[in-house]
């Protein structure tokens, strides 16, 4: 019965602290609380995973391309105009 | 005009790329562009219409950067400076097109709780309120790095207000650090922050509504 303990923080302030403690901007007594909620609240586990994994997909969206042909000869007529080539 | 500002501080991992670009050297033009042009090109079409649009704008990114590139003094990364030019241009850009909403604008409104307060017990709960009312539901990893899935969160990331979506695409989208995406915006920490936060908040939604829906 871990849920008897007081909570100090419930999960719907501590949903809006995870950007904050992802970004380790919190004062060492926040990171604490949070983390002490943690350990008492599935819950919140679960959505800082959830926040986690999205971080996770969002960079696969971000896998740098190439940029094509064309484009690299323009801007490369650009650069060499550019230094007075 | 002077290279001789008083103050020059040099980013010292940037000075080489800085040096190599001044000196006209192509090799290392093309590595830039290789590194940056795509994420350049995302980052526009979040502000403006059209692919080509995009394109156009960060082809004109690409000569001011060039035109600049003597008089850039290196007080912050030299990729913050270039993303810096393209939100400018963007914005432009958008402006003509009438799709535009002022940047700075857009830190303090639209404040919204990260998740739908139905989704917690209410404050009339005698023992439990603000807790969860049921555990969000885990995400199988499988199915967040489904095609669909990422196209989902592409979409809910292209529908973020600008400034959610510039700072979420930046850090998360390209793995910029906070400090980058500061620089390039002009924006403080805190307001970094809270932009970062209610974006990702908000995809968060989008990812599960997606995920529960293909459960039921």
């Amino acid at each position: 019965m871990s849920r008897a303990l007081p909570a100090d923080l419930v999960c719907i302030v501590a949903v809006e602290r995870v950007t904050e403690y992802l970004e380790d901007a919190q004062t060492p007594e926040e990171r604490t609380e949070f983390e002490e909620h943690l350990v008492t609240c599935p819950g919140c586990v679960i959505y800082l995973r959830q926040v986690r994994a999205q971080i996770a997909a969002s960079a696969v969206l971000g896998d740098p391309q190439p940029p094509p042909e064309e484009v690299t000869r323009k801007l490369l007529d650009l650069f060499r105009a550019s230094r007075g080539g | 005009m002077s290279a001789s500002a008083p103050e020059v501080r040099a980013v010292v991992q940037d000075s080489p790329m800085v040096e190599a670009l001044r000196a006209g050297d192509e090799r290392a033009f093309l590595e830039l562009v290789g590194q940056l042009h795509g994420a350049m090109v995302r980052f526009a079409r979040g502000f403006v219409g059209t692919d080509a649009a995009a394109e156009d704008v960060v082809q004109d990114a690409w000569a001011a950067v060039l035109e600049g590139i003597d008089r850039f003094e290196g007080r912050s990364a030299l990729r913050s400076w270039i993303f810096g030019i393209v939100a400018n241009l963007a914005r432009t850009r958008a402006i003509r097109e009438a799709r535009s909403v002022p940047f700075s604008a857009l830190v303090a409104d639209d404040a919204e709780p990260a998740v739908d307060p139905s989704e917690f017990l209410p404050p009339s709960h005698p023992r439990w309120a603000g807790h969860w009312a049921q555990y969000p539901e885990p995400w199988p990893e499988s199915q967040l790095l489904a095609q669909e899935t990422l196209a989902r969160i592409r979409d809910a990331i292209e529908r973020l207000p600008p400034a959610q979506r510039s700072v979420l695409q930046l850090r998360d989208v390209e793995g910029w650090s906070s400090q980058e995406v500061c620089e390039a915006f002009s924006l403080s920490g805190i307001n970094q922050r809270v932009l970062l936060h209610r974006a990702r908040s908000r995809v968060r939604r989008e990812i599960a509504r997606h995920v529960q829906g293909r459960k039921t």
